[in-house]
């Protein structure tokens, strides 16, 4: 028996969850909790997708993170450019982080106040336009609390269900938020109102704790179940394989 | 050997000063390479000392666009992130745009890369759906939509898009490992980024490399595939060994993570930015600047050692 499992762990087994059923596209999460879940999933239930070494080429093997000169068995070049045709073909999953997020999954991770003159100046919109609009996306987010869900972000990064509810047909074909892991819970938009509702809470997280963590109203259904506990292959792929220096945890730090 | 060809007669080389005579106030500059990567830093870091002004910067930003703001040279920033990669944030453009005293024009990555296509394809604009339904255009106001005129069922609407207007550059600047005196371009690395495009979009491009090679060195080194920039969009070769530095320039080198901390750090307050201009901004060439880094690192391993 594997130590039981730590936050860390059912985090990236819950943003893994995410990738599900996605068969042969670009599993691009981002930051290494993300990296570490998309990796296993590859490894385990989803493998057709295509991962990038978070540089310049698609690696078929599972290479663990924070090691540049791990051997990769290159499948595919992968430059930046050949990205966005990936981007605007729509074969991408991305996982990206928030700042701010709003019932309807408005993300912000450009600035917070006013972006003429921000009171601090975060990230920018980066590619979160263009990815919302074109594939799948999902999100991470490892400080839930009321200052980030919160009813209305300072900026528009990747725009939700109320904003895209306006736009084309097209875009609306091909926008999706499949789900938002927080250090709390699991949360998506599965509903007529397409709004933010709580999936499940991580072990010793109560409900409770997560609706007063939030800044707005979130759906609750009465099924919230908790969230499911990695596999022992899981964490051995975790612990000895994908991230054997721990770099998962670093995000878990009480600040 | 093999190849008794026409002789090339043109000789592109100059020097950082010579590049710097070549500008003037309110410019818009391209710069190539991506976050904290191939940068060509020896040229910024002329940029930084000379007394130029009100420059409009068009970059998929790093230190560029930090340093360029830490000097007060830039009156716009158009970008589609300004990152030290390592460092997510970079302090220098963070100052800048938190007290407000540069303009910015903040674009979706990819729309950024539309953008110099258009410019390098003489194109008014490229269309793309990235930014609708986002607030990127309302912190562009100048950036239109567009119909599609391609209608999907009768007399329906054509589908809006939007219409990224066309970065039209005055002058990028490259740097790439290896160059001919004729303006040849090549990147051994594992991504050209966006360098050649800057080039093309661009009414003229000064390019740094590591080394001036022969043209006909020029396959020992890397495959047919790494040659992406051809002379005829290249007005001047800049000799700069490590003029990427502190940026990455593999296989060269890497990045000097130590430096850019110091770099960063030097954001802090008034002084240590005082202190950090006056050691490394001041020098009068890219040789004497690379001398102050070594003796830098020497100290560093004397004390350490």
């Amino acid at each position: 028996m594997a130590d039981e499992a730590t936050i860390d762990e059912i985090c990236v087994t819950a943003i893994a969850d995410g990738f599900r059923g996605d068969g042969e596209i670009l599993c691009n999460p981002i930051g290494n909790v993300p990296v570490i879940a998309g990796r296993l999933a590859k490894a385990t239930f989803e493998s057709a997708m295509v991962m990038t070494d978070t540089v310049s080429v698609l690696a078929a093997n599972t290479i663990p993170v924070g090691d540049p000169d791990a051997e990769r068995l290159v499948e595919a070049w992968m430059p930046y450019r050949d990205l966005f045709d990936i981007v605007w073909s729509g074969r991408r999953h991305v996982v990206m982080g928030a700042s701010q997020i709003d019932p309807y999954g408005n993300q912000n991770f450009a600035a917070i106040g006013d972006w003429k003159k921000p009171k601090a100046q975060l990230l920018g919109l980066r590619g979160a336009p263009g990815n919302l609009v074109n594939h799948t996306t999902s999100y991470w987010i490892p400080n839930h609390s009321i200052r980030s869900f919160v009813q209305k972000v300072d900026v528009v990064s990747g725009p939700g269900y109320d904003r895209v509810s306006e736009l084309s047909d097209w875009i609306q074909s091909n926008h999706e938020i499949r789900q938002i892991v927080s250090n709390l819970g699991v949360l998506n938009f599965s509903n007529k109102e397409k709004r933010m509702q709580l999936v499940s809470h991580h072990p010793n997280v109560t409900v409770e704790e997560i609706i007063s963590s939030t800044g707005f109203e979130l759906l609750v259904p009465d099924n919230v179940k908790e969230t499911r506990k990695p596999t022992e292959e899981e964490l051995k792929l975790i612990r000895e394989v994908i991230d054997p220096h721990d770099l998962r945890k670093a995000e878990f730090v009480k600040k | 050997m093999g190849c008794s060809s026409v002789e090339v007669v043109i000789d592109k080389k100059m020097t950082e000063m010579e590049v710097i005579e070549e500008l003037t106030d309110g410019m818009t500059i391209g710069v190539g390479g991506w976050g904290s990567r191939r940068k060509p830093m020896s040229l910024i870091r002329a940029i930084a000392r000379s007394n130029l002004k009100d420059l409009t910067i068009v970059s998929y930003g790093g230190p560029d666009i930090g340093l360029l703001c830490a000097t007060g040279k830039v009156r716009k920033a158009i970008y589609g992130f300004v990152s030290l990669d390592s460092i997510p944030l970079e302090p220098h453009f963070r100052n800048a745009k938190q007290s407000g005293t540069i303009e910015t024009s903040e674009l979706d990555e990819g729309a950024f890369y539309l953008g110099l296509l258009a410019a390098a394809h003489r194109m008014p604009f490229y269309p793309t759906r990235a930014g609708l339904g986002s607030d990127m255009l309302e912190m562009n106001p100048e950036i239109k939509t567009i119909e599609s005129p391609y209608k999907s069922g009768d007399g329906e609407k054509g589908e809006e898009l939007v219409a990224i207007p066309a970065l039209n550059l005055d002058v990028s600047l490259i740097h790439m490992n290896r160059s001919d005196s004729q303006g040849n371009g090549q990147f051994l690395g594992p991504d050209l980024y966006f360098d050649d495009l800057f080039a093309k979009a661009a009414k003229r491009t000064f390019m740094s490399c590591e080394k001036i090679v022969p043209t006909e060195d020029f396959l020992k080194e890397g495959s047919v595939h790494t040659l992406k920039i051809p002379r005829l969009f290249v007005d001047g070769v800049i000799e700069a060994p490590r003029g990427a530095h502190f940026t990455e320039c593999p296989p060269d080198y890497g990045r000097d993570e130590a430096f850019q901390s110091e770099y960063a750090a030097s954001a802090k307050d008034l002084q240590s930015w005082e202190n950090f201009k006056q050691k490394y901004l001041e020098t009068t060439s890219h040789q004497e600047y690379l001398k102050v880094v070594d003796s830098r690192t020497q100290t560093e391993e004397n004390q350490n050692g």
